[in-house]
């Protein structure tokens, strides 16, 4: 009976081997794809047991921090100063997810190292822990923009020209933070189509640009050397554009006049005309290089940005489509929808000579100790414009602020640059969405604002905007 | 050197690591390293010289290395639950005292021949299929029929259940062996047994299915047949038997799974643990075997450490189900790796091996087939547990044998090392003289 019992033990030792390699199969062959199957928490909850690293502001506000839940898991909190930036800070709840800067930089909180990295610490006994994110953000300014905006929905974006550095992104109305692992906040919050508080308008929000637009489109004008600052075109209104009739503001009427006289009163007419003789191509190649048509490259997470353009039933149309009225682009019409983000990058550009930088909330990662791990340096997006379009593109929205549609944001003793905007969105109930864009100082541009609110009655963006984006300027430039 | 000696010696390492265990979870749960962890291994380390001084009494010749190994599994449970739940540890090594005492008990009774069961075999198949039948007046759990309440301790009979029916078959085969192999008849191609040996065997296969049908778990009917099949396999060599017997086995299974809910339910969870339907079903989804699943993919080559895997967050209830029962494989993937689990399987692998060695060593055919039967059944009982949690083959609730947390459990294991010690004993003596 002894043969049989061998072959008994080899099939023992197959099976068993079966169990081997099933388990290798689970436990590291496979093990990738099991840990990020969606039914799986897992990882979230191994992210919970990290002591998460803090976000601060500029000037180093403490904005998030975790404080132990249980024995072994953290749990984030907010401080008050955070709530005027909820919607960039975003949440990291076990049982929500994350999102926003959380989100965007969870590898440097949650202390993420290589394999190797980890390991060694491991064999040292030191305790994972998440590095400190420092933002470029201005809590004085943002709480300022904040209540400028007084509880109309809108959203106010600042950045430093010359660095991308972004100091204010303000998205009302907001939500509070701490609030929202409580039980049914969330999914309340979530639904309420109406406010859409977890929306972040300043990069999720596709807007109507109304006249804000006519800087990329003298930009274009410009830079491609068909116009100069003082290029003479008929103001009459209405003119056709695309086939269709354009009017003037109020129906006004001028004769031939300047480009830099156009921008200042914002004349519609000229404009249109402009857009429509620079034609789709080169209105696309414009807008491509300030970063339409495409995310912007802000660290921040993909899900919560939408790429600035002209929108065909939910879909993104490429401006060089025939099936665009590129006339009524160039004067924030059409299908064009914009983010404040993509207005403040248009008005930073142009206030830093031409050159579009990489728009940033990370300042740097600062570890445990105090080291700092990684300085985010400022990158150069893009060249949209010469230095010398630039300049004269300056020298016209500075015009706008001195004597046209933007004087409620000059400041004093500092020569401002802008350009309004007032998107009419439904003309007989005078439901306007008023812009402004601009930058200060003139000559050395140190930030550049867009301002833009939703729904306003007889809103225009000179009178509603302009006065927004002068006192978050006047703040910053302090 | 004697094979007692061997033995003592084998036993140190088991003391070792029951105490590096206790020791690690301590560090882990940063506790005072107090003597507690020491004295758990001293203690442990008592316990296993007295059975060892009982074998050393009683059965000089017996294995050295089956009871070390033993030891090894079994510390390494005691570790393990005492990282889930120090109360479980504490009562699992009360068991454990009580599986050493009836342990030495059987040695004692049976220390001059193992061979009078065989007297009392129908005694015992009938004892064994009525502890089947118990759990049956209980309420199920999980849709099957396994534990039976005696007071506050709930008594799983299959375990007792499965030496009982293996002793039988043991004797049973013993007598018609012979009868079997030389009245077979060639039947289109395949060998029969003789239809009046058939009886009996039709009779097991019958007792499989009621099992199957009345307890209604799969996972200790595939033990018992398999159980069964080996011993029919190794008694006539006839492979043939061995085949018709699966063929009826898959019948039953297939009817089975036709009609009762729970046995579809498990198929599917195992076909489909992460299809979000299954995933979710309140009961006899495949949350379970799902959760089975990413806790070993947590663990990777190294495993975690002791006490890093996620069973539970607060008082909410469990991650991973079952972690001390059904699920302990999978928490030993989890905190020790690919190389923790499979160093496990490889300590069940040389059990299973002195175990076959034992029976290729016996001398009588009941001796043999009692060895064979005895091994087999833990092979299989290892097979469809840690199968059932990796996935391998759908998931029923059977324990780890010397690991998993049950009184029943362990105590009906020692047993069975017990007879197996005691095959082992009279075959070596037996081949020393030879």
């Amino acid at each position: 009976m002894n043969a049989p019992i061998l072959k008994l033990f080899a099939l023992v030792l197959v099976l068993f081997a079966a169990l081997i390699g099933m388990t290798s199969y689970n436990s590291v062959i496979n093990a990738k794809a099991y840990r990020e199957n969606t039914l799986n928490a897992r990882p979230q909850i191994d992210e919970q047991r990290v002591h998460r690293g803090v976000i601060r502001a500029r000037d180093d506000t403490l904005l998030a921090h975790s404080v132990k839940a249980s024995d072994t898991l953290y749990r984030r909190r907010y401080t008050p100063a955070a709530k005027a930036f909820a919607q960039v800070i975003g949440y990291d709840f076990l049982r929500i997810a994350r999102a926003g800067l959380e989100r965007s930089r969870n590898a440097a909180l949650a202390g993420e190292r290589n394999e190797l990295a980890s390991i060694v610490d491991e064999l040292r006994g030191k305790q994972r822990e998440g590095d400190n994110v420092i933002t470029n953000l201005d809590p004085r300014a943002q709480k300022l923009a904040l209540s400028e905006l007084a509880g109309r929905k809108g959203s106010v974006v600042a950045i430093e020209p010359a660095t991308g550095k972004v100091r204010v992104m303000v998205s009302t109305p907001g939500y509070d933070p701490n609030t929202l692992d409580e039980k049914g906040v969330f999914s309340k919050l979530s639904t309420d189509d109406r406010n859409s508080p977890l929306l972040n308008r300043a990069t999720q929000a596709g807007y109507v640009p109304g006249s804000t637009m006519k800087v990329v489109t003298a930009a274009a004008a410009l830079d491609s050397g068909e116009y100069t600052p003082d290029s003479r075109v008929s103001g009459k209104s209405p003119v056709v554009i695309s086939g269709t009739p354009l009017s003037n503001f109020s129906d006004e009427q001028f004769g031939d006049i300047t480009l830099t006289d156009a921008l200042t009163h914002s004349v519609n007419t000229v404009w249109g005309q402009v857009a429509e003789k620079l034609g789709h191509e080169r209105m696309a190649e414009y807008m491509t290089r300030f970063g339409f048509d495409t995310d912007p490259p802000l660290d921040y997470p993909d899900a919560q940005m939408l790429p600035s353009g002209v929108y065909d039933k939910g879909k993104l149309l490429s401006p060089s489509s025939k099936r665009v009225d590129i006339g009524r682009v160039g004067i924030g019409q059409e299908r064009l929808r914009v983010t404040p983000l993509q207005m403040a990058e248009v008005a930073a550009t142009v206030a830093n000579g031409g050159m579009r930088m990489k728009p940033q909330l990370t300042s740097r990662i600062v570890d445990v100790d105090g080291r700092t791990v990684d300085r985010i340096a400022p990158e150069q997006a893009q060249r949209v414009m010469s230095p010398e379009t630039a300049r004269q593109l300056t020298e016209m929205m500075a015009n706008v602020v001195r004597e046209g549609t933007g004087t409620a944001a000059a400041l004093q003793g500092i020569e401002v640059a802008g350009k309004t905007g007032t998107a009419e969105l439904n003309i007989a109930q005078r439901i306007d969405q008023p812009w402004f864009i601009g930058f200060a100082p003139r000559a050395a541009p140190r930030i550049a604002v867009a301002v833009t609110l939703e729904n306003i009655v007889g809103g225009q963006g000179g009178i509603v905007a302009a006065p927004i984006a002068k006192n978050v300027m006047q703040e910053l430039l302090r | 050197m004697t094979a007692r000696n061997r033995e003592l010696f084998a036993l140190i390492p088991a003391s070792l690591l029951v105490t590096a265990g206790f020791t690690a979870v301590f560090i882990q749960r940063n506790d005072l390293l107090s003597n507690l962890s020491l004295s758990y291994g001293a203690i442990f380390l008592g316990l296993c010289l007295g059975a060892h001084l009982v074998l050393r009494m009683t059965l000089p010749d017996a294995d050295p290395y089956m009871f070390p190994l033993v030891a090894v599994l079994a510390c390494f449970g005691l570790v393990m639950l005492y990282r889930l739940d120090a109360k479980l540890a504490r009562d699992q090594a009360q068991w454990f005292v009580v599986g050493l005492l009836l342990f030495a008990g059987t040695i004692i009774a049976l220390r001059r021949d193992h061979r009078v069961l065989e007297r009392y075999r129908y005694s015992i198949a009938l004892a064994g299929i009525l502890l089947l039948l118990l759990p049956r007046l209980s309420h199920p759990v999980n849709g099957a029929y396994l534990s039976f309440d005696i007071g506050p301790l709930a008594f799983q009979p299959a375990e007792f259940a499965k030496i009982a029916i293996v002793i039988f078959l043991a004797s049973y085969l013993r007598d018609t062996r012979q009868v079997l192999v030389v009245g077979a008849r060639r039947f289109m191609g395949i060998t029969f047994p003789p239809l009046k040996h058939l009886g009996p065997l039709l009779a097991v296969w019958g007792t499989a299915m009621v099992l199957l049908f009345v307890i209604q778990d799969l996972g200790s009917s595939l033990m018992f047949f398999g159980g069964f099949l080996a011993l029919v396999y190794v008694a006539t060599n006839r492979i043939s038997f061995v085949l018709i017997g699966i063929t009826l086995f898959a019948i039953g299974a297939r009817t089975l799974y036709a009609i009762r809910p729970t046995i579809q339910g498990r198929v599917d969870a195992w076909l489909h643990p992460f299809d979000p339907s299954l995933y979710n079903k309140a009961v006899g989804g495949s949350f379970q075997i799902a959760q089975s699943i990413f806790s070993q993919a947590d663990g990777g080559l190294f495993g975690r450490g002791f006490g890093q895997a996620t069973i539970r967050l607060g008082d909410n209830p469990p991650i991973l189900p079952a972690a001390h029962t059904d699920f302990i494989y999978a928490v030993i993937t989890d905190e020790l790796g690919l190389l923790g689990a499979a160093a496990v399987l490889l300590v069940y692998l040389l059990f299973i091996e002195r175990g076959f060695k034992t029976a290729m060593l016996a001398t009588d055919s009941f001796s043999k087939l009692l060895a064979t039967g005895l091994t087999a059944v833990l092979a299989l009982q290892v097979f469809v547990i840690v199968g059932g949690v990796t996935k391998l083959i759908p998931l029923t609730g059977v324990t780890l044998p010397f690991i998993s947390y049950g009184g029943s459990s362990i105590v009906a294991n020692f047993i069975l090392l017990a007879l197996l010690l005691l095959v082992s004993d009279r075959a070596r003596r037996e081949a020393d003289l030879r």
